[in-house]
């Protein structure tokens, strides 16, 4: 019980360090400070981990809520999109193209994504992700986790992903049922665009949120 | 076989087929980006690569007889790239090679330009390389993680009251004790000690048996003092005590003499008996009348440099505080038994 608790703050820790980079970098330093004061939180808090890191992520989303004026799902929609397109999140977006040599092979590669982070961080549990292809260029993805907002970051994610495999595709969040999250991937044009360039060999060890750097 | 075989591009993309002679016949798609040149086949295969294992092959008799399962390769030109390979004989003579960067892969792709679809699906090149790079980045994540904590324990400990290695109060903890005293109109004392012969122990016996001896110190001193006074070490061999329900001089002068004769105690370590002494300083303030903190320290200070020099081990109150003449500075000399 006890590591299946550890498993999810380490889901929760990295949320936070998502939020915390991506509002740095968007909206600059004085804000996230703002966001932490809303939150009662030190950033040491925001570092550790433990039991607590479940409740730091609650108060965090409710204070970028308040800071943002924006509902904590749309934050998290530009959140996905910024790991995949913002320099200092570089290495999130070549771990993503490495799983994939185009977006539908990448879409189906999405089944494999936890286990995947898995062999790198054994105490990391990502959410579930069921990728179906309902017919011909139309996808339903669920995804089951403990953490709501999951599905809306995904979505954010895989609008940048098309993007940047070059591919024109419809995305719909359809909200989330029992079993989860449900994103509807709808492919119009899969040569759309040139995409980006991706070769394999070309990453350093960057830190995987590198954020702002001091 | 003579010609291509697309069977064998799609499931070896870095294969290359090399007939009798060392004729390059033909190069699988992967190996034909990596090798760069529009006009391989007809090429000598041993003017691409340099074979280093089986050493010395230079015929592809040697190569196929002395390649067992393993033959190690590297490119002729630069970048050198090195490659696993795997020659397979033909029956009409020459061979089929299979090639593969091996655990050099990370620099191998960092020199050729390759995407995942390079790669056969089954290969596990590129979850390798998803591998790599994700444990350098979660590495590098720690690393920053770590940084950001150390420069937090740093803050946290300039705003900690314990002296870490003997869990008294420090410095801070001592500032903060005499604010709070001068806010009271109560007596309360100073009793500022130094041990001695403390280095001629860190040099003859380690900076370990040095630790070992302050914290036994820090026990004698935390038992000797009551509720509501403060034992504290300012760093070094330095300690005070901050009594705040002092007794007469004569009797503070008595306790401190005890103390220095529990100090002189040998302490053992490991095999090896420990002697220190101690010099005290002592200062008292009344109560009445302003409390000058800096001139009480001073006197406290000046009363131990008295002590020190009037030899080892002795106590010596500030003029002050004497309401008789000086108790001739007697030599309490070491392990007196008393």
């Amino acid at each position: 019980m006890v590591g299946e608790r550890e498993e999810c703050a380490g889901m929760h820790a990295l949320l936070n360090r998502m939020l915390h980079v991506f509002v740095e970098d968007t909206y600059g330093t004085e804000v996230w400070c703002d966001v932490l004061e809303g939150a009662g939180l030190s950033a040491v808090e925001l570092d550790s981990l433990g039991p607590q890191t479940i409740r730091t992520t609650r108060a965090l989303s409710r204070a970028v809520e308040t800071v943002l004026a924006r509902s904590v799902d749309t934050v998290l929609e530009d959140v996905g999109t910024y790991l995949v397109s913002h320099p200092n999140a570089q290495s999130v977006r070549r771990l993503l193209r490495f799983c994939g040599t185009d977006f539908v092979d990448f879409l189906h590669s999405l089944e494999d994504l936890p286990d995947r982070i898995r062999l790198a961080v054994p105490s990391l549990s990502l959410p579930e992700i069921e990728v179906a292809e309902e017919r011909e260029a139309r996808f339903l993805i669920t995804c089951r986790g403990p953490l709501p907002g999951v599905g809306h970051l995904l979505a954010g994610l895989l609008r940048a992903m098309a993007d940047d495999y070059g591919t024109l595709a419809l995305l719909e969040h359809e909200g989330r049922s029992c079993d989860g999250d449900r994103l509807r991937v709808t492919l119009v044009d899969t040569a759309f665009s040139e995409g980006r360039r991706f070769v394999l060999g070309a990453g350093g060890a960057a830190p995987l949120l590198a954020g702002r750097h001091p | 076989m003579t010609g291509p075989d697309p069977i064998l591009d799609a499931l070896c993309p870095m294969h290359l087929r090399v007939d009798l002679n060392g004729r390059v016949i033909h190069v699988g798609p992967t190996l034909r980006k990596i090798l760069g040149a529009a006009e391989i086949e007809g090429a000598a295969f041993f003017q691409l690569f340099t074979v280093r294992r089986p050493r010395g092959a230079g015929t592809m008799a040697a190569l196929v007889s002395g390649a067992r399962r393993r033959a190690k390769l590297e490119l002729v030109r630069a970048p050198h790239t090195p490659f696993v390979a795997q020659v397979v004989p033909e029956p009409a003579g020459g061979a089929v090679i299979n090639l593969s960067f091996g655990i050099g892969l990370a620099a191998a792709l960092g020199d050729h330009a390759l995407t995942s679809a390079d790669f056969a699906p089954t290969d596990l090149t590129v979850e390798m390389l998803f591998l790599i790079e994700s444990k350098s980045a979660v590495m590098a994540s720690a690393l920053e993680r770590n940084a950001r904590l150390h420069s937090a324990r740093v803050v946290a400990e300039e705003q900690a009251l314990t002296d870490t290695l003997t869990g008294l109060g420090n410095r801070r903890a001592v500032d903060l004790e005499l604010a709070r005293l001068a806010a009271r109109r109560r007596p309360f004392a100073l009793m500022h000690l130094d041990l001695d012969h403390f280095k001629a122990v860190n040099d003859t016996f380690g900076h370990a048996a040095g630790d070992h001896v302050l914290q036994e110190i820090a026990q004698v001193l935390g038992d000797a003092i009551r509720t509501g006074d403060v034992a504290a070490r300012l760093g070094g061999d330095e300690f005070l005590l901050i009594l705040s329900r002092p007794p007469s001089p004569r009797a503070l002068e008595l306790m401190a003499r005890r103390l220095v004769r529990r100090i002189e105690e040998p302490i053992h370590y490991r095999h090896a008996l420990l002697s220190v002494s101690a010099s005290v300083g002592i200062a008292r303030h009344d109560g009445t009348g302003p409390l000058d903190l800096v001139a009480l320290f001073d006197s406290a200070d000046a009363a131990l440099y008295a002590a020190k020099s009037a030899g080892r081990g002795r106590v010596s109150l500030a003029p002050s505080d004497r309401t008789e003449p000086p108790v001739s500075p007697n030599r309490i000399a070491p392990h007196d038994g008393a």
